[in-house]
């Protein structure tokens, strides 16, 4: 009854591997959230000539935190980040369930105003100023996101994440400009360098610590377990470009997140931060040349007929 | 075990000191003693961190700083004095505008003496801060205990 | 069922011009009071007496009476106008308004005492899903509204003691106007709607120069002058239909249209109708006058912004797409860009650069009502573009705008009017931690606020939904305007939002004692509705817009938002409420102060800087002037939009030309 329900809502065969996937992406992806983190860490030590912490320290920083004294601002900041954390949840689960991409993107736009909501809510100057910047960075790389789910729909004729999985060639060889767009919001999503602007990735006293500066304890170790789910479901995009039918091709595309994951540690560790005026700018140049200019070749390829 | 030996981050204040050991904390951070090895991380923020690394004396102007920061800290938080000043005042602590050492204000757990406090003795003293943390920690007791993520 | 539905209809034009001559007269606040809470329930009830009717006959209905005295009777009010407008136009030096007002009405009159008879007209009233949900937003929306302006223009007259106290003026007008509305929504005799059409432009200059300032009489002229100017596309409409084309009838215009057999004609008549819906609309390049609306009460606004006015012009266009989407027959379809329908083409383009524009132009604006109003343009240009892409797909996108649009832009509008007179403020960067400051309206602006931009609330799915006609329309361009724009709306809002998030230690609530009953009930059942209405996507969808979309396109299956993703919408409402239920504001922790880099003074606000001076930190939003100034994004659209109406007028005046010349 349940998945005859699923099945209707979803618009799709909703079998019992959905349910695997759905399961496997709440248990597994903060563990693996957590180890990508790790990695990051131990690599960009190494990229800096450091021996760099242990694997595991984001897991240990979490529990750290976990066992601190509660504190908190207000009243309302804990609701924020606990709803922050259980949409980025649902957004994956709409994601791995193979739903729709819009309905995805929408989702993660409410967590994310969750987030940002929460750290407005502390009235306090660097929280605030990182909330802004961390909005900026949402209108940035905004046109990009929405362009990728128009480019997965102008190819496969849906925009079910099932579907696109289902196709028999892989969308990128359709969608080069929108996956080279997609992977330089990448940048901004994951909060990297240049562009670690809400949250001072590296630069930790520049902004105190941004949008994170009033969140303590629990509240940021549940901030950080967002991230890793939202993490693991952004390397999803980039599987999504590569992967279809044939394994060959799941292979390659899993192949390619951790590539693309490691790309992203290069940049953080080659780049300084750059102002937000570099931000928005070039993430809006790049989605109207490669994303847009993608987009509208596509059309007329299908206009005439060539696809 | 408790995990809030595992990852100490820290808040590094400057009462008043001469910028000697301030140097020698950041030293701590460079790939040469890589304190990030020990999950160290210096965050700037005291709702964020653990320990509290005060350098040099504190003096009438940053007093109420100094009590703030170190009340802005979520328990259980460990205070490190580095360097004879913030230990004891130093050369300063004859100065009119100088109260004298960090404990004067806040209370300390590990004093690190030197001038300038060296890196090893600065990581050292932040490894017998954290056997104090988890002491702490053991003795807030109800409070509840690590879970796995969910 | 034909006399029920012609009584109510009738009950629904004539009642509140009733009331609103006696209105004019009643002089006491308690009286009038009375007055116009007893006829707002009961507009609210005819126009649900009309819903359930409607539901009853189970689809459109087209009335037919003898009735041509009433035209004669409009005539003779269209003569009176006019000489109002010119009597006006001439004390005030605003000429214009004059030379349109002369031009328009003989015209029209002319025509149609000419005429009458001579083209049968069948029908004068109809009733249809569409016109079911326009008299529901009217008859509810806009009688909350006028139970909310008796409270705030108490106020207002407080506030402005040296003026005359000209209320009952006020109020007659706003009666007139939903009357109007109610006629516009549901006249098949495009005379009659021409009629209503101008009473409307009429009564929103009245209203914007209600408090006869000089900047208020100047932006009542402008806002005359530019729907005059819409109102001459409607007349010329009417005579180009009647000469050429033989019929008077909204239906008869469909139908026509959709034969095919008037090829080239067709064109005509529908750009000249979206041209006047444009202008009603606030698209750019008229845009100017619903900014300069903000001179007049809140109410007004929230009038215009919401129930009437602005969404008589998208009603117009919406009711016009299925002739914009069509291809013009003769011509394949894979060469279509270059033989499509130009009228359709102007409205989604127009429309889609008015979304863009719009939404760059509100981040530059601290002033909350300006910021209301670029954003009401915003959304009516993505309704518009909606009507111009004219799939089935594509409308059901624009009514649900249109619904959604209505209840939390009056809300918002209704309770930035309150804080203003709680506050003493309308600027955003004054209402810093209104949630703890007046957190009575701050709750509803919040709801308000995430109603027009954040899932799962309406505005977001019907954007969904544009997303995909957009895709689908075979234009790549409007995918371009509808994802920049998405992204500056998330921006404007949400900075918005922030503001009023902000919990400001230390403030307590003082300044929200002596909220009017009124406002409050008004701004709660508001509230209510946009949060609810949202609970009910698929059954507000499958019961009422689909139905209508069904009767009116041949093809309502292609490119629609899955059915399913609605009731995913709607549990997401549910889960939300539910979760805010249970855990907001439920936290057990320790409150500590915030951090400000050294010594917080104790208030959260000010810290001791390094003289041991208290110095107050002050937080502002972003408003990046110097990418989306306001008057840069005004001058960017009004060139465009102008170049493309220009483009698409001298077409028309031409293939006119050519039609004269082929008559005669």
């Amino acid at each position: 009854m349940t998945i005859d329900f699923l099945t209707n809502a979803f618009g799709f065969n909703f079998g019992v591997l959905n349910i695997v996937f759905i399961i496997l992406f709440v248990v597994l992806a903060p563990l693996v959230g957590g180890i990508l983190a790790g990695i990051d860490r131990k690599l960009s030590a190494r990229m800096q000539g450091r021996f760099g912490p242990p694997i595991l320290q984001p897991f240990f920083d979490v529990f750290k935190l976990m066992e601190k004294e509660g504190i908190t601002v207000n009243k309302y900041q804990d609701f924020y980040m606990g709803a922050f954390l259980f949409f980025i949840i649902l957004t994956g689960v709409f994601f791995f369930a193979g739903g729709d991409l819009l309905l995805v993107i929408f989702s993660l736009t409410l967590a994310s105003m969750f987030l940002i909501v929460s750290a407005f809510s502390a009235n306090s100057p660097y929280a605030e100023i990182g909330a802004s910047r961390e909005l900026l960075q949402m209108m940035a790389y905004e046109p990009m996101v929405l362009l990728t789910a128009v480019g997965f729909y102008i190819v496969i004729g849906t925009f079910n994440v099932a579907d696109v999985l289902a196709a028999g060639k892989p969308a990128i060889i359709y969608l080069p400009g929108v996956f080279i767009g997609f992977v330089f919001i990448l940048t901004l999503k994951f909060r990297k360098s240049p562009f670690d602007l809400s949250m001072s990735h590296h630069a930790h006293q520049e902004l105190v610590k941004g949008m994170a500066t009033e969140f303590s304890g629990k509240t940021l170790a549940l901030m950080e377990i967002s991230h890793w789910y939202e993490n693991v479901f952004l390397l999803g995009f980039v599987y999504l470009f590569i992967a279809c039918t044939s394994w060959v091709s799941i292979i390659i595309a899993l192949l390619v997140c951790i590539f693309v994951y490691f790309f992203e540690t290069f940049i953080d560790n080659s780049f300084a931060r750059m102002r937000w005026e570099v931000a928005i700018n070039s993430s809006w140049i790049v989605a109207l040349i490669l994303g847009f200019g993608n987009i509208f070749v596509l059309y007329f390829l299908k206009l005439f007929g060539i696809i | 075990m408790s995990y809030v030996t595992k990852s100490p981050w820290v808040i590094h204040y400057d009462g008043s000191s001469c910028n000697g050991c301030d140097i020698e904390v950041l030293a701590c951070l460079t790939p040469m003693y890589d304190a990030e090895r020990f999950g160290i991380i210096n965050t700037g923020n005291p709702k964020h961190a653990d320990l509290f690394l005060v350098t040099g004396g504190v003096n009438e102007q940053n007093k109420n700083v100094v009590k703030q920061i170190y009340e802005q800290m979520p328990e259980p938080k460990v205070v490190v004095a580095i360097g004879i000043c913030a230990c004891s005042g130093g050369i300063f602590a004859e100065c009119y505008n100088i109260l004298g050492g960090v404990d004067q204000v806040i209370p300390v757990d590990v004093y690190v003496p030197g001038c300038a406090a060296r890196p090893e003795s600065i990581i050292d003293g932040i490894v017998q801060g954290l056997g104090v943390l988890a002491e702490k920690r053991a003795a807030m007791g109800s409070a509840p205990a690590a879970k796995t993520e969910e | 069922m034909d006399t029920y539905f012609l009584g109510t209809l009738a009950f629904l034009i004539l009642f509140p011009t009733v009331i609103a001559l006696i209105l004019l007269a009643v002089k006491s606040d308690a009286a009038r009071g009375g007055i116009v809470k007893l006829s707002a329930a009961l507009i609210a009830l005819g126009s649900i007496v009309l819903t359930v009717l409607y539901f009853m006959n189970g689809k459109e209905i087209l009335l037919a009476f003898e009735a041509e005295w009433i035209s004669y009777v409009m005539i003779a009010i269209e003569i009176f106008l006019m000489v109002v407008i010119v009597y006006l136009g001439i004390k005030y030096k605003h000429y214009w308004a004059c030379v349109l007002a002369l031009i328009q009405t003989p015209l029209v009159s002319w025509f149609e005492i000419t005429h009458s008879g001579v083209i049968p007209i069948s029908y004068n009233l109809y009733v249809d899903g569409l016109s079911v949900i326009m008299a529901l937003i009217i008859g509810i929306i806009g009688s909350l509204i006028a139970v909310y302006a008796l409270g705030y223009m108490k106020d207002f007259q407080k506030h402005n003691e040296d003026q005359k106290d000209r209320r009952g003026f006020f109020f007659f007008i706003i009666f007139i106007f939903l009357a109007a509305m109610f006629g516009i929504v549901t006249s098949n005799n495009l005379c009659w709607m021409y009629f209503f059409w101008e009473i409307t432009s009429l009564c929103s200059f009245f209203l914007i120069g209600y408090s006869k300032t000089d900047e208020a009489i100047a932006n009542s002229f402008r806002a005359l002058v530019m729907n005059l100017g819409g109102g001459l596309g409607f007349c010329f409409a009417i005579l180009f239909l009647g000469n050429f084309l033989n019929t008077l009838e909204l239906t008869g215009l469909l139908a026509g249209g959709a034969s095919g057999a008037w090829g080239y004609y067709l064109t005509i008549p529908v750009a000249c109708l979206a041209f006047a819906g444009i202008t009603k609309a606030a698209q750019m390049p008229f845009n100017s006058w619903l900014l300069g609306a903000m001179v007049a009460p809140t109410p007004v606004s929230a009038l215009l912004h919401s129930s009437t006015m602005v969404k008589a012009g998208v009603f117009l266009i919406l009711k016009l797409s299925p002739l914009m989407g069509v291809w013009l027959p003769g011509y394949s379809q894979s060469f279509g860009v270059i033989y499509y329908n130009w009228a359709g083409l102007m409205v989604m383009m127009v429309g889609g650069i008015t979304f863009l524009l719009a939404s760059f132009a509100a981040i530059s604006q601290s002033n909350a009502k300006r910021v209301l109003a670029y954003s009401t343009v915003a959304n009516l240009g993505l309704i518009v573009t909606c009507g111009g892409i004219g799939t089935a797909a594509a409308v059901w996108a624009g009514i649900m705008l249109i619904i959604f649009h209505a209840v939390a832009k009056s809300l918002l509008f209704l309770s930035v009017g309150t804080t203003e007179h709680r506050i003493g403020s309308r600027d955003i960067e004054d209402m810093d931690g209104l949630f703890s400051r007046v957190p009575a309206v701050a709750k509803f602006m919040i709801v308000g606020i995430c109603g027009m931009f954040i899932a799962p609330f309406g505005m977001l799915l019907s954007k969904w939904a544009c997303m995909i006609s957009f895709v689908d329309s075979g234009n790549p361009f409007l995918i371009l305007l509808l994802v920049f724009g998405s992204a500056a709306t998330l921006f404007f809002w949400a900075k918005w939002l922030g503001k009023l998030c902000a919990i400001v230690a230390g403030k307590d609530d003082h300044e929200a004692i002596g909220i009017p009953g009124e406002e409050k009930a008004v701004l709660g059942t508001l509230a209510t509705l946009t949060v609810v209405l949202c609970l009910f996507f698929p059954v507000l969808s499958n019961g009422i817009v689909v139905p209508y979309l069904g009767s009116v396109f041949a093809d309502i299956e292609t490119g629609m938002l899955a059915s399913s993703n609605l009731v995913i919408m709607s549990i997401l409402v549910a889960v939300l409420i539910l979760i805010i239920a249970f855990f907001f504001g439920k936290t057990k922790k320790r409150i500590v102060p915030i951090y400000l880099s050294g010594e917080n003074a104790g208030d959260d606000i000010s810290f001791r800087n390094a003289l041991k001076q208290t110095q107050a930190a002050s937080l502002k939003n972003w408003y990046m002037e110097g990418y989306f100034g306001e008057v840069k994004m005004n001058r960017i659209g009004i060139i465009s939009t102008v170049i493309i109406l220009a483009l698409i007028a001298a077409w028309c005046a031409v293939m006119t030309l050519g039609a004269i010349i082929t008559m005669y």
